[in-house]
């Protein structure tokens, strides 16, 4: 047996669990998880059904935890995992699959396939079968900090531009501010709007908030390509910079993994609590509204949706408020037919936007996206993630809609009611 | 000889490889090693748990319109095969006479006939399904197969004890029983005890994060 295969099963192993037991026990493979997968029901091709993404770990449990398994092994006739059972599934859960998590809202015996898929990621991560793409933004976020390759003099000369347009102070590095914000690689190097935005907005609100210079990097590369100990470390940067500040809560950015990585995967990534609240931009910014720190002015009159990101929404249950920020601004607002916890992926969510090899499968999985937004009608798409943002652009661009695609935090900083600033 | 095995240490050693096998099984999942989640839950996860255990016997709304022939097919079957076990005639009196000591009131022979069929129904629909559909038939494993013959196989014989009354016909179907009742802890058929931790597990995983799911 090779040295990866060897590391890959021994990573695998590690990932079974009670759960993981419960989950393959209960399996009847009736395949209905199929029809909650955009890769699927785009493609027509059954490899994508989500629970053959998780044949490495199904087999590695049957083999060495079922009573079949056993007995096989016992008598010698058990035929061994081989290096075609990790690699073979490379594309599949790489390229395939973008862990929004809708096929385990639907799976009646009620395994969180989503889960499964990202263990059996850490298996393949480990024995070295990912992406070369993903490996290089893992890389970069190592070295670098980012996975864009952003340094903190980018940093900087965005946070003159935004000081610039604003007129407004960007604290950096302000100890005992109640709010440290962080960025993605996206809203520093696509969408710098986002900065500005916040800027304007915490001025108006009067919050008290700082950016890091150590930690400015909310994005995991280690979540996305599944390496969990590469993901602990970009946590604990976060961790180690908002503890040097002193700050009470962290704000997590329009960024969808972003937010699975810090709020919901981060302690445990790291082994320990945090010592400070960790809180997604919109969840802060619904809380101002609802405290009356924030007044917007002025109606959107397009016809508008809102995308809601997987990660913030399916698998990190800040549902509510975006509709709820969105409603004093939007007065033509419709919702997708399907939407909020059982709205379609984008088809770039967990690393498949930074895997360049996905890209066709990629715009072929927004076609499920252009027909949800095809059949409103509307004239813009809201959303509330850099990475669903810069995806849909290219799906747009590509199939040549004419909509726009606008970010929710903007959106509010372009109508903020002055008259009530604090 | 044959009766005798049949009705007694064959019957005796099947139920308790079920009854053993079932508890080892459900055991081994229950009191596996968990890492306790160190994020700050948003809600409940127990309230979570009992919530997903129920509300999965109903398919999500948005996913119902695709998947209307599984359903249907899986509760003819389910809903069939549990009236024939515990509600059928001679199952209510074999339970009060050779296990539990007490009876009920049976179902009547039209229903035990509607019953049979759905379930022959349900099952024949799923087992097509898995053979023909390109997804199903990708997914399905060995073990799947042995579990819905080996099930055919048990509901037919039952039929068959039932309408002939012969002692051949009733000990052939007692065999098929006991057959069933060993491979059950070992196969997908464990998928009855199961889906209540697989559901509960991931019900509280939602719970926590405040996801109706």
């Amino acid at each position: 047996m090779s040295e990866r295969l060897e590391r890959g099963l021994e990573t695998l192993r590690g990932e079974i669990d009670g759960k993981v037991k419960s989950f393959f026990s209960s399996c009847v493979r009736c395949g209905i998880c199929a029809e909650a997968c955009l890769f699927y029901t785009e493609t027509n091709d059954p490899r994508y059904t989500p629970i053959y993404k998780t044949e490495p770990l199904r087999k590695l449990w049957q083999k060495e935890y079922s009573f079949w398994g056993k007995l096989s092994s016992a008598l010698g006739i058990s035929k061994p995992m081989t290096e075609a059972d990790l690699a073979d599934w490379e594309e599949l859960v790489y390229d395939g699959c973008s862990m929004c998590g809708r096929c385990s809202m639907v799976c009646p015996v009620g395994v969180d396939i989503s889960m499964v898929i990202f263990k059996v990621k850490h298996g393949l991560a480990k024995a070295g079968f990912s992406p070369e793409g993903l490996v290089g933004a893992t890389q970069r976020a190592v070295d670098i900090g980012s996975p864009m390759g952003i340094t903190m003099k980018a940093v900087m000369a965005t946070i003159k531009h935004v000081e610039a347009n604003t007129g407004l102070k960007v604290p950096l590095d302000v100890e005992g501010a109640d709010y440290l914000a962080l960025l993605s690689s996206n809203e520093i190097a696509l969408y710098p709007e986002y900065i500005e935005s916040i800027t304007r907005i915490f001025d108006h609100a009067g919050v008290s908030w700082t950016l890091s210079s150590e930690a400015y990097e909310a994005t995991n590369s280690g979540l996305q390509i599944g390496n969990k100990t590469i993901a602990g470390q970009l946590v604990q940067r976060v961790v180690d910079g908002a503890e040097k500040l002193k700050v009470k809560n962290v704000i997590s950015p329009e960024c969808g993994h972003a937010y699975t990585a810090l709020r919901w995967e981060g302690p445990n990534f790291i082994g320990k609590p945090y010592p400070f609240r960790v809180v997604h931009i919109l969840e802060l910014l619904d809380e101002l509204q609802a405290a009356g720190r924030l007044k917007t002015t002025g109606m959107e009159h397009q016809r508008l949706t809102f995308h809601d990101p997987c990660s913030i929404v399916r698998r990190g249950g800040v549902e509510a408020q975006p509709r709820n920020l969105l409603q004093p601004m939007a007065e033509n607002f419709v919702e997708m037919t399907d939407h909020g916890s059982m709205n379609w992926c984008c088809g770039g969510g967990g690393g498949v936007s930074s895997n360049e090899r996905a890209e066709k499968l990629k715009l072929t999985a927004f076609n499920k996206k252009k027909s949800q937004i095809d059949a409103l009608n509307v004239d813009a798409v809201v959303t509330a993630c850099s990475n669903c943002r810069m995806v849909m652009e290219e799906g747009v661009e590509t199939n040549e809609m004419d909509i726009e695609l606008l970010g929710l935090t903007e959106m509010i900083a372009a109508h903020l009611d002055e008259r009530h600033a604090e | 000889m044959i009766e005798y095995l049949i009705d007694g240490p064959l019957w005796y050693l099947s139920l308790v490889v079920f009854c053993v096998g079932v508890v080892w099984q459900l055991g081994s999942i229950i009191f596996a090693s968990r890492k306790t989640d160190l994020s700050v839950a948003r809600d409940s996860a127990s309230s979570g748990a009992v919530k997903t255990v129920f509300s999965r016997f109903l398919p999500h709304k948005e996913i119902a319109p695709r998947i209307r022939m599984q359903v249907a097919a899986g509760y003819m079957f389910h809903l069939g095969l549990f009236a024939l076990l515990f509600f059928a005639a001679p199952h209510v009196l074999f339970l009060e006479q050779h296990l539990l000591g007490f009876g009920w009131t049976p179902m009547p022979h039209w229903a035990f006939i509607v019953s049979a069929q759905f379930a022959f129904l349900g099952l024949i629909m799923l087992w097509l399904r898995r053979m023909v559909n390109p997804v199903s038939r990708l997914i399905s494993t060995f073990d799947d197969h042995v579990a819905a013959i080996l099930t055919f196989i048990v509901m037919l014989t039952g039929c068959f004890a039932l309408l002939e009354g012969s002692t051949a016909l009733r000990l052939l179907h007692r065999f098929t029983v006991e057959l069933w009742l060993i491979y059950f802890p070992f196969s997908a058929l464990m998928h009855t005890f199961t889906f209540v931790p697989s559901r509960a597990f991931t019900g509280a995983w939602f719970g926590r994060r405040g996801i109706d799911a």
